[in-house]
């Protein structure tokens, strides 16, 4: 069985983004970056099936980008995956272009599952794995809390949705994505990072996969949201009342 | 050329939320010169179809085989009629089940897609969306290439749509059941039975906290406040993994995103994921024991001391 988990090189953000006074971008100088939270999650959820199924598994970490992309794909390697193979590209992404790019990877590496983030945390749109689901024609599960196996060839699937948690079951082949939920992933130890980097990372072109991303998407400005409210402190629940009622009128 | 509005609905009503996507599609159409129609999907739509024709003509794809919201099926149809009908947009509000549903759709139909999108505006007749990016740190400014459009709203940003003076048509979309695809299998829905309203649609939304530390408690007093300002309920990360509150209460960057007129914060104390759930809410009212707290930063007002006695205080005023 072989399970495919795309990955998503994103700025690390804990400690809030600042965006370049030309609303061009974010400044990324001196930016940490890490492998997307929800893809780590999906990378994570690929190890335990291989765990528990032992024998007969392949975990293929991916990743669309320039050679600084390396670095992140090593500790998908230190985490454990089997494979890394990188899709060389330079240009701006789209979850579309994404979409595209894994549709072609999913063409030549033929996985049985493709395991990924809901969404990634620059761009937060939560469009890539469904894309490829309906570019592929394949079965679909996003926002997954729990995969479980119900047959070799079927997963049940729990999903997050607004309405609450709902239950899927989707033959193999699928796209499934993963929500917060799923488990917490493992971090790379320091040995196994020492040997992942000595490990080889299959590089691609776009061109050798046949595809030319194109995005449909073009992000034109940025700018900085701001929310600095200037906190009123009121003595007691009395005031409190009082202001919502005739000051704020919202109650 | 259509602008088509995906309305979500409970197999009574179309949820409240859609109704602000068709005030955007309206909007659209006024510059485009499009028609608006609304497409409602599922099984038994006889009710639901009713009820959205008094705000639109309405599409009715009705067939036993659409009873659950899969997106297969559900995809499936809206290409199917997204390209019977020429829609040139198709909108729908914000929720799990259009960020399920429409990307997939969209794929189908080679589209350009924007999700969350809380502003537009027109430059040289061309339509720029605005939408949240970064957990809400940053607003965009995106133009999409190509046609159809596909673009989800957040339902706060914009206002609900009015009814029309004289119902739109009902048109039966036949479904041709042997071209569905049978890719999953729905087994259920579980979910907690509640009369408060939907956190995302609420006016009003009460929020809990580390201080609760079971879930009666947090009935107790984040409940209790929730009723007497006729609110949803909602929580932090920290309540969801520590079992005290359900998944769908979350509210941040990876819960739900909020923006009510109140948001009312009951020791929370407010970290940046939680932050970007709630910040862009109209009014926010923090009450923490720590008046450092961060969440004091975004909030209007401020009321430091301990919620297991101020709540019952509000409650109280709220009374009189």
């Amino acid at each position: 069985m072989k399970i495919l988990v795309p990955t998503k090189r994103v700025p690390s953000t804990d400690e809030g983004v600042r965006i370049r006074p030309d609303g061009s971008g974010i400044e990324d100088v001196a930016l940490a970056f890490i492998i997307n939270p929800f893809d780590a999650i999906a990378l994570e959820e690929a190890l335990h099936i291989r765990e528990r199924r032992g024998s007969g598994v392949e975990v293929t970490a991916v990743g669309i980008g320039n050679a600084a992309f390396e670095s992140e794909l090593r500790i998908a390697l230190a985490m454990g995956a089997d494979r890394a193979v990188r899709v060389d590209f330079d240009g701006a992404l789209d979850p579309w272009s994404v979409a595209q790019v894994l549709g072609a990877i999913v063409r030549r590496e033929k996985p049985d599952l493709v395991l990924m983030g809901k969404q990634a945390v620059d761009d937060d749109s939560n469009q890539a794995g469904q894309m490829l689901a309906g570019l592929l024609d394949w079965p679909q599960a996003t926002f997954a809390s729990k995969i479980e196996f119900v047959e070799p060839a079927r997963l049940s699937i729990a999903r997050e949705t607004d309405r609450g948690l709902e239950t899927v079951i989707v033959g193999l082949p699928a796209v499934v994505t993963t929500d917060l939920r799923l488990n917490e992933p493992r971090y790379a130890s320091l040995p196994a990072l020492m040997k992942a980097k000595k490990r080889p990372i299959e590089t691609i072109s776009h061109r050798d996969l046949g595809v030319l991303p194109e995005p449909k998407v073009r992000i034109l400005h940025l700018e900085q949201v701001a929310v600095d409210r200037v906190c009123v402190r009121v003595a007691d629940a009395a005031e409190l009342v009082h202001r919502l009622r005739y000051e704020a009128k919202v109650i | 050329m259509s602008i088509l509005v995906v309305a979500e609905h409970d197999g009574a009503h179309a949820r409240p939320g859609s109704s602000s996507a068709l005030a955007v599609a309206r909007d659209l159409a006024a510059h485009s010169g499009e028609r608006v129609e609304l497409l409602v999907i599922g099984r038994g739509l006889a009710f639901v179809a009713a009820d959205a024709a008094r705000f639109a003509p309405v599409i009715v794809a009705d067939h036993p085989l659409l009873a659950n919201p899969t997106a297969d099926r559900y995809a499936h149809i809206i290409a199917d009629v997204a390209k019977a009908r020429e829609a040139g947009s198709i909108v729908a509000n914000s929720t799990t089940f259009a960020k399920d549903i429409l990307p997939r759709a969209s794929a189908m139909l080679s589209a350009a897609m924007a999700g969350d999108v809380t502003g537009y505006s027109f430059a040289n007749g061309k339509l720029l969306l605005r939408r949240p990016m970064y957990a809400g740190a940053a607003m965009a400014t995106v133009a999409l290439t190509g046609r159809p459009l596909v673009i989800t709203v957040r339902a706060s940003a914009f206002p609900a749509a009015e009814p029309l003076a004289e119902p739109g048509e009902r048109i039966v979309w036949s479904v041709d059941a042997s071209t569905l695809p049978n890719h999953s299998e729905y087994v259920g829905l579980e979910s907690r039975p509640t009369l408060r309203p939907e956190l995302t649609e609420a006016r009003v939304v009460v929020s809990g906290g580390r201080p609760f530390r079971t879930g009666e408690e947090f009935e107790k007093y984040v409940g209790c406040l929730a009723d007497a300002l006729n609110g949803a309920t909602g929580c932090t990360r920290a309540l969801v993994d520590a079992g005290i509150a359900p998944n769908e209460w979350q509210v941040g960057q990876t819960g739900k995103v909020v923006a009510p007129q109140l948001y009312v914060a009951l020791g929370i104390s407010g970290a940046v994921q939680h932050l970007a759930g709630m910040k862009n809410s109209r009014v926010v009212v923090a009450v923490n024991t720590d008046p450092e707290a961060p969440m004091f930063s975004v909030a209007t007002y401020g009321l430091v001391g301990d919620v297991r006695q101020i709540v019952p205080e509000l409650i109280r005023e709220l009374g009189k």
